[in-house]
């Protein structure tokens, strides 16, 4: 009885959840689940003190407490901002909250280059979740974007700061994971970036690589995967193996193709968060399958881009044209492969190694 | 002629140094607090003065002061807030410089009622000169038994350190403040906590204003309850107002809170009027980051009444109608000053003292800049104006420290006032680059229709 005494009741969009003290509004929305959950992308579980800078998470908190009922005057982070018995918050039922963060999305993606075909974050970018759901097609900022430099920092790791949200994740792993930071914000507004003081490498440890797996966008890349394959065509599958350092959870998701493996990376659950980081070794230099032991395809959301192609238990429609046509079969106007000199019958994606090239296709000439 | 609290002595010469400051009745307050008074005592009379913060929110300091955790076996901390970078704002020089002592003594006293053994004075790094000022002082003071270890007799240490900043806007946020101090980056902390839980090197801080906590120091001289029978309601005491721009007399005044906005720039005592005859246009009356506004609302509010100096009339009619006392810079234009660059101008300095940290103020802040040199240069379209509305308005308030609301309201205040000019700078691109506006109607009377 007296542990049921310590939850708080909370009123999310309506849905009353209970949950410890000290919980913050988002993980309160969390344990619901579902739409009522506000876009977080700076806010990390996994890391301690981030959050509260990107303000897509901001809400609405109607009513303060049960002993105090005043309503919050202004929107509220809602990752910072910890429950009170009795308080009641408004996400997606206020239209104001859906205005304010309209608007953070739109400032997030004034200066953002949108080169999301190019990007090799592209299909499992946060940004991109979010500016689908939240966006507008069009931009009003009529003026230059901001760009820099791509840097290498580090023999794995490439920084691309121009696609850069500021989430400052990366700064708080280097500070949490590994024994020593050597990245941090130069300059401020917004020409601030993330750097390395004189361009100094990022490879003194073994924990760096998992920068790459809590950037929200492609700000941070893996060099041994970059430009490979797109993530779409990749098949993840879920694999662990013995690592030798004790810190590394040492369970993976591999990103193959075939037998070949394109690319490692942390498991990450739905919110985009890692299950538990991993080591610089796994990610970076077992790029074999006999590394690894295969547990099996790693389950995607079917709303993601990354299930395309993958045709598991799918139920395709039945074909109607022969319904439609009381039994007769479409007349062919024209084979289009005998005009085309691409899309060969002969040659199937699926057995091609890495990237479809143009040298997959033989035209006549190459034949002869 | 005005009581004056604070300047009363800064004409006699020497007021700088102790010796001269002793004499003419200095350190006789923190004498009477230290050996005659509890810190509760001191507190408690701080409250009853009414002191509201000067740098520019106005909270009451009595009730900050009480909100200060005081658990046990933690040392607590008092900072000095003297990163006064607020465009049109200058009073903080002006006593830092010329009254050194007085500051001492308040943070003396403050720290005593606070319980706090080590105090920081931020200074900002462009006053460059001020630190060895203080220094000096803070050396004098030492030696004549006013700071350091068991002062007066009473068991009470203190240690006064002065740190310079580095050049940022954004460090006279309490937070960013404390963030700096602590040597990181000055960026402002999410609150909660708040810095009377955890501040300063994670322990309990109270970041006051240079000019209320030299305002201590009358308190306790003449007692809270003789204090409040200086201004008008519940703005008590004294302020000091930097007045620049299009004026006779520009220059840090001390002003009893119960004059009006129209005495205070016409009158021989005070600013004494516009020059060369011309009409009075807008002002800003509380440094850069409050409204502005158009002559009409500056002496009159909406109801018709006077305009006073003081934290409440200022404030009539909210954001609609009236301004904000702030920290107290009082920029004045004239006929002849153009509202749009004006704006452009502050627009640009909030762009460039934006820390970057959250996304709305890093990029609303140069978007609003960008569109307003469009609009100031010709090359503006009338939906740009409309534009700027819609990014303040989703700036303000959705940001992490006061930096977006203080970016987003000049504009907003200007678009409010003054759509007038901003249109025909559209409309007339090219007229809009030789001459200005003009006075228009801003000075007119109030039509009773607004009155309402």
């Amino acid at each position: 009885m007296a542990e049921e005494k310590k939850l708080f009741k909370v009123k999310i969009d309506n849905i009353t959840v209970e949950v410890e003290p000290g919980t913050t509004i988002l993980n309160a929305a969390r344990t619901i689940g579902g739409e009522v959950v506000p876009p977080a992308m700076c806010y990390y579980s996994k890391l301690q003190g981030s959050g509260g800078k990107c303000r897509t998470c901001l809400v609405k908190v109607t009513k303060g407490s049960e002993a105090d009922p005043r309503p919050m005057p202004k929107l509220v982070a809602s990752c910072r901002t910890t429950v009170m018995d009795g308080m009641e918050v408004a996400n997606i039922t206020s239209p104001e909250v859906l205005d304010a963060r309209k608007g953070v999305v739109e400032f997030l993606l004034i200066n953002h280059p949108l080169d999301c075909p190019v990007c090799d974050q592209a299909g499992e970018c946060d940004l991109q979740d979010l500016s689908y759901e939240h966006g507008v097609s069009g931009t009003r900022y009529e003026f230059k974007r901001r760009t820099f430099e791509k840097e290498d920092i580090g023999e794995h790791i490439k920084l691309h700061m121009t696609r850069c949200i500021l989430c400052y994740r990366c700064v708080f792993t280097a500070d949490q994971l590994t024994n020593k930071r050597h990245h941090g914000i130069l300059k401020r507004g917004d020409a601030s970036e993330i750097s390395t003081y004189m361009r100094a490498s990022l490879d003194h440890t073994n924990f760096i690589g998992n920068v790459i797996d809590v950037c929200p966008v492609g700000a941070l890349t893996d060099r041994t995967a970059r430009f490979k394959n797109r993530v779409w065509f990749l098949k993840p599958v879920d694999a662990h193996r013995e690592c030798s350092d004790p810190k590394c959870c040492g369970k993976v998701a591999l990103w193959m193709r075939g037998d070949e493996i394109f690319r490692v990376t942390a498991r990450k659950d739905k919110y985009g968060e890692v299950e538990g980081f991993i080591c610089d070794t796994c990610r970076f230099e077992k790029k074999d399958i006999k590394d690894w032991i295969v547990e099996g395809p790693r389950k995607i959301s079917r709303h993601s881009v990354i299930t395309a192609g993958h045709y598991v238990g799918v139920h395709k429609p039945q074909e109607t044209v022969m319904k439609v046509m009381d039994g007769r079969s479409p007349r062919l106007l024209m084979d289009i492969h005998s005009v085309s000199e691409v899309n060969m019958p002969q040659v199937d994606l699926s057995q091609i190694e890495g990237p479809a090239h143009s040298t997959d296709f033989p035209t006549k000439k190459g034949d002869q | 002629m005005g009581r004056k609290l604070l300047l009363d002595k800064a004409h006699i010469e020497g007021i700088r140094y102790f010796d001269v400051y002793r004499k003419n009745g200095g350190y006789a307050a923190a004498e009477k607090a230290l050996k005659s008074m509890s810190p509760d005592q001191v507190t408690e009379e701080v409250k009853k003065s009414g002191l509201r913060g000067r740098g520019g929110a106005g909270f009451p300091t009595g009730l900050k002061w009480s909100f200060l955790a005081k658990p046990e076996g933690v040392p607590r901390y008092l900072v000095c807030n003297a990163d006064e970078s607020e465009p049109g704002t200058f009073k903080d020089r002006y006593l830092m410089e010329f009254l050194p002592h007085l500051l001492i003594e308040g943070l003396l006293i403050s720290s005593y009622a606070l319980g706090a053994n080590t105090t920081y004075i931020y200074i900002r790094g462009e006053y460059a000169w001020i630190p060895d000022i203080l220094e000096a002082a803070i050396a004098e003071a030492h030696k004549n038994g006013f700071l350091g270890k068991n002062i007066l007799g009473t068991g009470f240490d203190l240690e006064i350190y002065v740190q310079r900043g580095a050049g940022a806007y954004i460090c006279g946020e309490e937070t960013a403040l404390i963030e700096s101090l602590e040597g990181k980056r000055g960026n402002p902390r999410i609150k909660p906590p708040f810095p009377a839980v955890k501040g300063l090197y994670q322990c309990p801080t109270v970041v006051n204003n240079v000019e209320t906590l030299a305002a201590i120091v009358p308190i306790i001289n003449i007692g809270g309850d003789e204090y409040v029978k200086y201004g008008t309601g519940k703005s008590t005491g004294t302020k000091l107002i930097s007045a620049c721009g299009n004026l006779n007399k520009p220059g840090v005044y001390e002003i009893e809170m119960n004059i009006s906005v129209e005495e205070f720039i016409y009158s021989d005592e005070y600013c004494g009027g516009i020059p060369n005859g011309k009409r009075l246009k807008a002002c800003i009356p509380g440094g850069s980051s409050v409204p502005i506004v158009p002559a009409n609302l500056l002496l009159t509010t909406a109801k018709g009444e006077k305009r006073m100096m003081t934290y409440e009339s200022l404030n009539d009619g909210g954001f609609a109608t009236g301004t904000m006392m702030g920290s107290g810079g009082f920029i004045v234009l004239d006929e002849d000053q153009c509202v749009v660059r004006h704006t452009l101008s502050l627009a640009r300095f909030y762009h460039h003292e934006s820390c970057g940290q959250c996304s709305p103020c890093r990029e609303g802040t140069g978007w609003m800049e960008k569109v307003l040199k469009n609009i100031e240069h010709g090359k503006g379209k009338m939906s740009d104006i409309d534009l700027l509305w819609d990014i303040q308005r989703k700036i303000e308030g959705n940001t992490i420290c006061p930096l977006g609301d203080a970016a987003a309201w000049p504009v907003a205040a200007a678009i409010r006032h003054f759509r007038d000019e901003f249109e025909w700078h559209v409309l007339n691109p090219d007229e809009a680059q030789r001459r200005n506006f003009g006075l228009a109607h801003y000075a007119d009377p109030l039509p009773v229709a607004a009155a309402v």
